[in-house]
């Protein structure tokens, strides 16, 4: 049984402009998927109807086993402990240490003692490589490893289901290493499932097994990395490949430059 | 700034700020006067209580030895009847005089206690009979140029 | 075509009403939320305890400064008004009382509007836009338990006894001023203001006052930051209005507070 199924959702802030159209998605326990397109395109809503921040207008989502519209406020941050939620700069406290903001989720849902406390933040911490930064404040992080402390913060309690928004935004091409394969190794050691929402293509079709390609509120694209990159969609094509015209224009619709010059 | 250092903060603070409220109500106000003994309550009718106000102070020889508790109006003898609350620690015997004063010119109106000479004192509930009512200026004024008045007249005749 | 203009002008004034009524609305149910989701912010008292540090501890100094400067100008010009009236001995009353029924609570809640308040908003719409608060909602925690509610209840705590230390460190002030300084009688300074200076009627309505103006500025101040749009100009707009809102609200409130309060002799 898929661990996220959406069935036929539809939803918009505004209902004469659906910011999504009839998605039907099914993400199986154990997989990396990535949900990709171009800015705009509705993917970081998406994003936000599986983590149940919005309700479908239409349709049903189910995650983790439950639909996200019959759930109370106490059912919804129920779902959630059992999520993590990697954003896309981050969001750490800036108020606490790399230790407190990994302890955060501990010291908020479960009562330990200080040195089990202590241990599980070590080995969350040690997963990142950053165990020798505990002690850092968040601004004194560069923005690799911040992500890597909001990775181990999203993963303190051993989450089911791991969510990425925009995860490769503004990173070095090393740190860009590190959180690819972080996400992969995590993904299979906590035996969690992951989502990728991200418009870097290229990069993340190495970590995936599966990808959703969404343009204008739709799936428009579905299959494996491979068919992917082999797609013939002219859009998908475009896309992966970088190009800078084809389906979506170069130029935003303006009337004829002639005329705007005055030649004409 | 790690925990233990807010902790001694805040505490300073919580400190001195009921220091603050403490010195307001000691030194700056009358709380330390209030008197936490007992009282007892009699009672005085005036023709006139003037500017009399509750909670004003009700002073024997210059000392403060209780407050007004109560001012109403009585709608037989057409009188004020001022409920006043004395300190248990000071007697006064049944004969002794209560007057409206005011301190200085235009000050505030107060009660006060003259004692007589009677060997029974006061109890709570009691009366006291012998009272003088408030110098109203405007009267005090009109009964002055009444007078001139009427001298002036008297030579003419 | 006058009737259009008059109309659309009309129609701009009910709609202004609308959404600022809208907006009371909706913050007074922020505040209803924010008071029954306290249990963290009272159940973990050291969240709270960190917050009167930064609203309470860190505002001491311009509160303490300022009142020992508004008391030794009060003595000032008193002295030259009692003066003339040869009642130079009643400064001490008049430095009180001023400060104990309407300087201490107003200009301390105004400085604390400023200095506090400014920098919660500032604070809470940071961690808005940077996501901060977003994040707590998808780790399961309630932002407005967590974050708002110590904010605003450490600031409920501070103002009160920011108040009365503004209110005797102006007493301090008046008294070096008028006693040290201009020479007036130190035991007729003192006995006179107790003479007049009432516990209840001034004091404790000077400490409710101060107690209203802290909900007001706080409840204001945490509202405009959860409810600031998540940019950086967003926030900045939400830190202007969070000043302005509250020193408006001070000054009303105080007029309301003052009428209830002093008008109809005392009874």
């Amino acid at each position: 049984m898929p661990i996220v199924e959406i069935k036929n959702v539809s939803f918009g802030y505004d209902p004469a402009r659906p910011v999504l159209r009839d998605i039907n998605l099914a993400i199986a326990p154990g997989a990396v998927v990535g949900i990709m397109g171009q800015s705009g395109c509705g993917k970081t809503t998406l994003l936000r109807i599986i983590m149940g921040a919005y309700l479908p207008s239409r349709g049903e989502a189910h995650v983790l086993g439950r639909a996200t519209s019959s759930l109370d406020t106490a059912a919804l941050y129920e779902m959630r402990r059992r999520m993590g939620m990697l954003f896309q700069f981050g969001a750490l406290f800036t108020d606490m240490s790399v230790y407190e903001n990994v302890a955060f989720p501990l010291r908020e849902h479960c009562r330990l003692p200080g040195s089990l406390e202590h241990d599980l933040v070590m080995l969350k911490l040690q997963a990142v490589g950053l165990r020798g930064a505990a002690h850092l404040m968040p601004t004194e992080l560069s923005g690799g490893m911040a992500r890597r402390v909001a990775l181990a913060r999203s993963i303190a309690l051993d989450p089911q289901l791991i969510l990425y928004d925009e995860p490769f935004t503004g990173l070095d091409p090393i740190s860009f290493g590190v959180i690819v394969r972080l996400i992969r190794s995590l993904n299979d050691l906590l035996g969690a499932t992951s989502i990728i929402v991200t418009h870097d293509v290229q990069e993340a079709l190495d970590v995936v097994d599966y990808v959703y390609f969404m343009a204008g509120g739709r799936v428009i694209a579905e299959g494996r990395p491979d068919d992917i990159r082999s797609s013939p969609e002219p859009f998908v094509n475009q896309f992966v490949n970088g190009r800078p015209d084809g389906p979506v224009p170069f130029h935003y619709t303006a009337p004829a430059y002639a005329a705007d010059l005055e030649l004409a | 700034m790690n925990r233990s250092m807010i902790d001694l903060w805040v505490g300073i603070f919580v400190t001195v700020g009921f220091a603050a409220l403490i010195f307001l109500a000691l030194k700056v106000g009358n709380l330390a006067s209030f008197s936490t003994d007992q009282t007892y309550s009699v009672h005085a009718k005036f023709a006139n209580i003037g500017g009399l106000k509750v909670r004003g102070p009700v002073k024997s020889a210059g000392v403060v030895v209780g407050r007004v508790a109560d001012i109403r109006f009585d709608n037989e003898s057409y009188e004020a009847i001022v409920s006043m609350n004395l300190d248990s620690g000071y007697q006064f015997p049944r004969d002794t005089t209560a007057k409206i004063l005011t301190s200085g010119i235009l000050g505030e109106q107060y009660v006060g206690l003259e004692a007589g000479g009677d060997g029974v004192m006061l109890k709570h509930g009691d009366r006291v009979r012998l009272t003088q009512s408030a110098v109203v200026l405007e009267n005090l004024i009109s009964q002055f140029l009444f007078n001139k008045a009427a001298e002036a007249k008297e030579p003419a005749k | 075509m006058e009737f259009a203009g008059f109309r659309s002008r009309l129609e701009r004034l009910g709609g202004t009403v609308t959404s600022q009524v809208w907006r009371i609305g909706y913050a007074s149910r922020f505040l209803a939320y924010l008071v029954l989701h306290s249990g963290t912010a009272l159940r973990r008292f050291r969240l709270t305890v960190a917050q009167v540090y930064f609203a309470g501890v860190l505002s001491l100094v311009i509160i303490l400064v300022s009142g020992l400067f508004v008391g030794m100008v009060l003595a000032l010009q008193g002295y030259e008004t009692l003066q003339r009236f040869g009642a130079s001995e009643s400064l001490g009353v008049l430095v009180a009382l001023s400060l104990v029924r309407e300087l201490g609570p107003v200009v301390a809640g105004l400085l604390f509007a400023s200095r506090a308040g400014s920098a919660i908003t500032a604070e809470i719409g940071l961690m808005k836009a940077t996501e901060q608060i977003s994040a707590m909602e998808m780790m399961a925690v309630d932002p407005i338990a967590r974050v708002v509610a110590p904010r605003f209840w450490g600031g409920v705590i501070s103002m009160p006894l920011l108040a009365a230390l503004f209110s005797a460190a102006g007493i301090f002030g008046g008294y070096l001023v008028g006693v040290q300084l201009i020479g007036v009688d130190a035991g007729a300074f003192w006995s006179q203001m107790q003479a007049a200076v009432d516990v209840r009627n001034d004091i404790l309505n000077g400490v409710i006052k101060s107690l209203v103006f802290g909900i007001a500025v706080t409840w204001i101040s945490v509202f405009e930051g959860y409810d600031a749009i998540p940019t950086a100009e967003g926030v900045s707009r939400a830190t202007t209005r969070t000043v302005v809102t509250s020193s408006l609200a001070i000054l009303a409130l105080d007029f309301v507070l003052t009428a209830l309060m002093f008008t109809g002799g005392n009874h």
